[in-house]
């Protein structure tokens, strides 16, 4: 009987494994669908990942001299491009990255808005390395009305909000691809292979070929050469992208790779109370069964 | 539903000291991973990145006028930045020190050559309220919560404060202007 | 159990003194060390105890949390973040919680399984059964409360479109919804009001847990077998026996928990919860938490709009009614072959409830062929929801009284300790 109970219990756990993994599966969508993503290979993923910091000093350089002139970045402070697993981290100031000579000449070169004591009036002072990074636009509606009525999100999170963030703005910043022909592209507004959207509105064609992707207010950011780098990584479209996705996965979490360090020491330990507290058990309760 | 064998002999014999040693080291492994949870659950309340971060802050000392003080937001908390008269600057050196509760000459806390500006911290040592400018018998601050009375260079002389108010790490980056912190 | 005499002598002086003025230590002692406790639990049973951690650490965590956030339309983002990026452990503090929720109904399912296939709900433990079901209520609303606080896109949509099927009530419904809303939409006055109940609920969980762990100590605990305590042969004390399998159960749980903590904090979270609340923009697909998928897709597998909020009320509510709808006599369905195969069914049933949950309705499960304009035919979620569901009712409904009263259920041991040593004989 035991054996029945035991592999009926088997059967019913392997069904709902099997229900669960299938569970993980989408079903088949109506809708448009963007190309599947560009396969890249990033230093931080997996378990034993991290950051590199030439790389994210690289990704840095793009957000700095492309992105930020449209994109936000509120969460970040110029102290955290100095802190520990950052793009400008220094052994030497671990202790307090507000110290750091690099990243106080970084905060030096940017000019923050301030409220004169003495008048009132609204002016600005040169950045420390506790500010925030200034924003390119004074509000949403400032930003909108630059940007064709398309407000450009922040980037503190991006690589977060959005699916496979790092590998999406990877993609989608090498995705600007000639439009079809038979497809129309609203001025101000650009084709790209990789954002998700439903053409078919837009599509002439054959309505069983709807291009892959979608349309959006961001021209092409990025192209070869748009950025040079100090360490002599060509600046190639590609390198470029591969530079600020890592830059963009960091700022989203700054803590990634202590999270990582951590959870190996975590799961080392529970493995060896594991083990100790499974042969109490089973001293406890030998010849009880 | 068992699965394991039922003979005890899968551990060995059953030897009183290893099975002790079993139990010790099951309850070690429960306290220490208990204490390396209460580190972050503990440590969190401490203050922030952004908190340690906070903006040291400068001031143009010409600001204020002589004999009058200026009251500037530093940290939280109140900083006073007093252009004190000859005839302050006068008491502040000359009084005898030797009695004091926390005795300190005048030179200590005014940077040299500046001894007009006189940057404090505005909080009582006694338990934290901000003296008033005024009500002083020495010319200095009057603690109105209990009475602690500080003198021209802000040096505790009566009631229960038992230190001197305290001076910020300072300098003067230009010839009127401060950094404070 | 209750007719368990207190065998708890106190040794020293202040025990023996505070023995006579609160005799708390007696209780504990007789509650979680000369507890006795059937023999043959089995891992299943180990989830109670991992249910009690799981509350303990989604407490603590949440006081913590509670210290740094700031329950405001325009800084609950950003103080979410603050945490995450400046707190000293925020980071770890934070993912423990939000992760903690999904690990604790992780447990909680597999306690209701159970609960449900070893028949624990049967007479004497039908009052036990209904605080768990009340404990369970009170968790999703618990929950969903705290999923609007970090005030993302699927914080702010899950908000909206929940309190909405208050809406639905005919005639009161959009009072209510104005009075819960506390405005004419979900905004400040909502957020601070979820905060608020969201800090009160888990401790008003504590509460009726206590009230659950006592009727549990009450009737005893059930066990693989159905078969009640005949003698003290069946038991062994709850101190060691129950504590180091709890133990053993509990660390494997935590190394879970683990993983998810430290190597995909996200997993069970939506990127769109990472773009603060739009409220003039609803993001493409909104879909509630994975723990509420089955009852969303029964909202969503009824095309009228208060027949669905009544059936996925209902849906939790047939839950409660569990002890009664059940007419068999034997309580385990190890000696139920029959019953056993529709609990599978219904296992399966709630899983694929949940991943229909997750999907867009007119989406389809696979593709039959095209119709004449090319657009693509086959099953739909929306269909196969509404088959579920009607599998998930029958189940309580239908099958639950039908079944208890036609099948014929294998013999059932005399007593515990018969089962033990029958399946010894086995290996």
């Amino acid at each position: 009987m035991s054996s029945l109970m035991t592999k009926s219990l088997k059967v019913l756990a392997g069904l709902a494994v099997v229900t669960g993994l299938v569970a993980g599966a989408p079903a088949l969508a109506s809708g448009g669908h963007a190309k599947p993503l560009l396969k890249a290979e990033f230093s931080f993923e997996g378990p034993f990942g991290a950051f590199d910091q030439a790389e994210l000093q690289r990704g840095y350089k793009v957000y700095r001299e492309v992105c930020s002139s449209c994109h936000s970045m509120k969460l970040m402070s110029f102290r955290n491009l100095g802190q520990k697993g950052g793009p400008f981290f220094d052994e030497k100031y671990k202790d307090n990255p507000n110290d750091n000579p690099v990243v106080k000449q970084i905060a030096s070169e940017f000019e923050v808005a301030e409220i004169d004591p003495e008048t009132g009036d609204e002016t600005t002072r040169k950045a420390t390395t506790s500010d925030r990074f200034p924003s390119p636009f004074k509000n949403d509606d400032a930003a909108k009305a630059s940007n064709g009525g398309a407000l450009p999100p922040d980037l503190s999170v991006m690589a977060k909000a959005r699916h496979h963030g790092p590998h999406y703005i990877y993609s989608l910043l090498q995705g600007y691809e000639p439009e079809p022909v038979g497809l129309t592209v609203a001025p101000g507004q650009h084709y790209n292979v990789y954002f998700p959207g439903d053409l078919k509105a837009q599509w002439s064609g054959d309505a069983h070929k709807v291009p892959h992707g979608g349309v959006l207010a961001m021209a092409p950011p990025l192209t070869d050469g748009r950025v040079t780098f100090d360490d002599g990584t060509p600046s190639t479209l590609k390198n470029q992208a591969h530079a600020v996705a890592t830059f963009l996965a960091w700022t989203a979490e700054p803590h990634a790779t202590e999270r990582k360090q951590t959870g190996i020491a975590v799961l080392l330990y529970l493995a060896i109370f594991f083990g100790i507290t499974y042969l109490a058990y089973r001293q406890v309760w030998k010849g009880k069964h | 539903m068992v699965s394991e064998p039922v003979n005890g002999t899968v551990e060995g014999h059953d030897d009183p000291s290893r099975r002790d040693f079993i139990y010790i080291a099951a309850g070690a492994a429960a306290v220490g991973a208990a204490a390396a949870t209460a580190i972050p659950l503990i440590g969190q309340m401490n203050p922030a990145a952004d908190t340690l971060a906070l903006a040291s802050i400068e001031y143009d000392v010409s600001k204020v006028p002589e004999g009058g003080q200026v009251v500037v937001k530093w940290r939280g908390k109140p900083l006073f930045v007093r252009h004190r008269t000859a005839k302050e600057i006068q008491e502040a050196q000359t009084a005898d020190v030797s009695g004091f509760r926390d005795p300190q000459p005048d030179a200590d806390r005014v940077k040299k050559g500046k001894e007009q500006y006189l940057i404090l911290v505005g909080v009582c040592t006694h338990l934290g309220c901000v003296p008033n400018m005024g009500g002083s018998e020495f010319g200095g601050w009057f603690c109105p919560c209990h009475g602690s009375d500080y003198d021209t260079s802000g040096r505790i002389r009566k009631g229960p404060a038992p230190k001197n108010l305290e001076v910020p790490e300072y300098a003067f980056i230009s010839d009127t202007k401060i950094k404070v912190g | 159990m209750s007719d368990h005499p207190s065998t708890y002598s106190p040794k020293t002086g202040i025990e023996k003194w505070l023995d006579a003025r609160l005799p708390i230590l007696r209780l504990a002692y007789d509650s979680f060390v000369d507890y006795p406790t059937p023999k043959n639990l089995n891992y299943w049973w180990t989830f109670g105890g991992i249910l009690s951690l799981c509350l303990g650490i989604q407490i603590i965590t949440g006081v913590i949390l509670a210290m740094h956030y700031v329950p405001h339309v325009d800084h609950a983002f950003d103080s979410l973040e603050r945490i995450r990026r400046d707190v000293n452990g925020g980071w770890m503090i934070q993912f423990i919680h939000s992760n903690g929720a999904s690990m604790f109904f992780f447990a909680v399912y597999i306690h209701m399984f159970r609960g449900l296939y070893y028949g624990s709900y049967k007479a004497p433990r039908e009052v036990l059964w209904l605080l768990g079901c009340v404990i369970y209520f009170l968790m999703i609303a618990t929950a969903f409360m705290g999923y609007v606080l970090p005030w993302g896109q699927m914080s702010y949509y899950g908000a909206v479109v929940i309190t909405n099927l208050i809406g639905a009530i005919p005639l009161v419904g959009p009072s209510i919804l104005t009075w819960l809303q506390g405005g004419f939409s979900v905004d400040q006055p909502t957020l601070n009001r979820f905060f608020s109940l969201h800090y009160l609920l888990p401790f008003v969980i504590a509460g009726v847990v206590v009230l659950h762990i006592w009727a549990l100590h009450v009737c005893g605990q059930n066990n693989p077998t159905g078969v009640e305590i005949k003698s003290k042969e069946d038991t062994v004390p709850f101190t060691p026996y129950a504590t180091v399998k709890d133990g053993v159960g509990m660390i494997l749980f935590l190394m879970l928990f683990s993983v998810f903590v430290f190597f995909m904090p996200d997993a069970l979270g939506h990127a769109d919860n990472y773009v603060k609340a739009n409220p003039l923009q609803t993001p493409a697909h909104i879909v509630p938490e994975w723990y509420m998928l089955p009852f969303y897709a029964i909202l969503r597998a009824i095309p009228d709009k208060l027949i669905g909020v009544i059936a996925m009320f209902a849906a939790i509510a047939v839950i409660f009614a569990l002890p009664w709808l059940d007419t068999s006599k034997v309580k385990s369905m190890r000696y139920r072959p029959v019953m056993r195969w529709f609990f599978v069914l219904f296992v399966i049933t709630c899983c694929l409830l949940g991943w229909c949950g997750g999907q867009l309705p007119e989406d389809l499960v696979f593709q039959l062929g095209a119709d004449s304009h090319g657009t693509a035919i086959g099953l739909k979620v929306v269909t196969l929801s509404q088959i579920l569901t009607a599998y998930y009712f029958s189940f309580f409904l239908i099958i639950m009284p039908w079944i208890g009263l036609k099948e014929d259920p294998l013999p059932v041991p005399a007593s515990i300790s018969e089962a033990v040593l029958a399946d010894h004989s086995k290996h």
